[in-house]
């Protein structure tokens, strides 16, 4: 519970911290424009990191595969179909569910 | 009235909630999810409403919850969640000119910024609409906070979140989190040859080799990922793929 805790609030600072940091340290000036692509370029790194550790991933680190696989593959469909994000989640979900339930 | 103003009256915050109502509608669900997995990550009922009130931040709540969840610890909890967040820092900053008043409210209007209220305030030229923002902002606000709370306090109605396949939500909700950052920005509409002072305003030619960098940078984020996953911890793979973000740093 204490760890949890900590995470909270410590994401929860740094996030506040992150998100008014520009307009409280704007000088008139910006960062070089390398910098600025590179910042620009995390979120699809991370997140591409992301769907691989949460859809292979074990419990503990290596590599797990089970019905989350079958939901990701579920959700790609989903989003070539151009479905809303709720859609997409819920199709994963009963899929894996679906798989789960007659595997 | 301005001669450049090209909206006949210039946007309220009405107008922000009103643009921001169908995405508000998905943020309470997708903050229900987080509710219910939140709780089944072993975080509670007010931990996890207290994080969408604090943070604010749908893709980094969700890694620092399953982080926890995985056993991955809260130092690399925190260190994920920071990483994700970090593109607020740039978001800011393109932000910064366009927020008035006191630094205070300022810094508290920054805090309405999320991807959704940031893509729906954008103007021509790279600024972005104050009224629009906080409008938006604060709808996102109430229906992912609203949600967290429903979810955390249905999440024991739940019986187990692996029968109803909600672990396999987690990396779904990425791929459509992801899919939105590789998509064209239809908000970069506006041509500028001074990429280099503006980097939000881009031509259409840059704005398809911007599309295609992010690509490399998921690509490589998921090689990293792939390849530290068999010898390093959870969360660790997370936070080496960021590095992949140094394809952007190319020349452009």
């Amino acid at each position: 519970m204490t760890a949890v805790w900590i995470t909270v609030v410590a994401v929860g600072l740094a996030t506040m911290a992150i998100k008014a940091a520009g307009t409280l340290l704007l000088g008139g000036r910006t960062l070089p424009p390398r910098a600025q692509s590179a910042l620009e370029h995390l979120a699809p790194a991370l997140l591409a990191a992301l769907v691989v550790t949460q859809a292979l991933g074990g419990s503990g680190g290596g590599f797990a595969i089970d019905a989350r696989l079958a939901g990701l593959a579920a959700a790609t469909v989903a989003l070539l179909l151009r479905a809303p994000l709720l859609l997409v989640i819920t199709v994963a979900a009963a899929t894996a569910a679906a798989v789960r339930a007659f595997a | 009235m301005s001669r450049r103003q090209r909206a006949p009256v210039a946007p309220g915050y009405r107008d922000g909630v009103r643009a921001a109502l169908p995405i508000g509608i998905a943020a309470f669900a997708f903050g229900v999810s987080f509710g219910v997995l939140a709780r089944s990550a072993g975080m509670g009922r007010l931990a996890p409403v207290v994080m969408s009130l604090t943070t604010f931040a749908g893709s980094a709540q969700f890694a620092a919850a399953s982080i926890l969840a995985a056993g991955g610890g809260m130092a690399t909890a925190v260190a994920a969640a920071v990483l994700l967040n970090l593109r607020y820092g740039p978001m800011g900053l393109s932000a910064a000119t366009s927020l008035a008043g006191p630094w205070w409210l300022r810094a508290l209007t920054a805090q309405l910024m999320v991807d959704e209220s940031w893509a729906i305030a954008q103007r021509d030229e790279g600024r972005i609409d104050r009224h629009l923002l906080v409008g938006a902002g604060l709808l996102l606000l109430v229906g992912w906070v609203g949600g967290t709370a429903v979810g955390a306090v249905a999440g024991n109605l739940v019986a187990d979140p692996a029968s109803l396949g909600l672990d396999a939500a987690f990396p779904a909700l990425f791929l459509a989190l992801l899919a939105g950052q590789l998509a064209p920005r239809e908000t970069q509409r506006t041509e500028s040859r001074t990429g280099s002072e503006r980097p939000r305003v881009v031509s259409r030619g840059a704005s398809w080799v911007k599309e295609r960098s992010r690509l490399l940078a998921a690509v490589g984020g998921a090689l990293i990922a792939l390849a530290l996953m068999p010898v390093a911890g959870p969360g660790i793979p997370i936070i080496a793929a960021s590095v992949a973000c140094l394809i952007g740093a190319r020349r452009s």
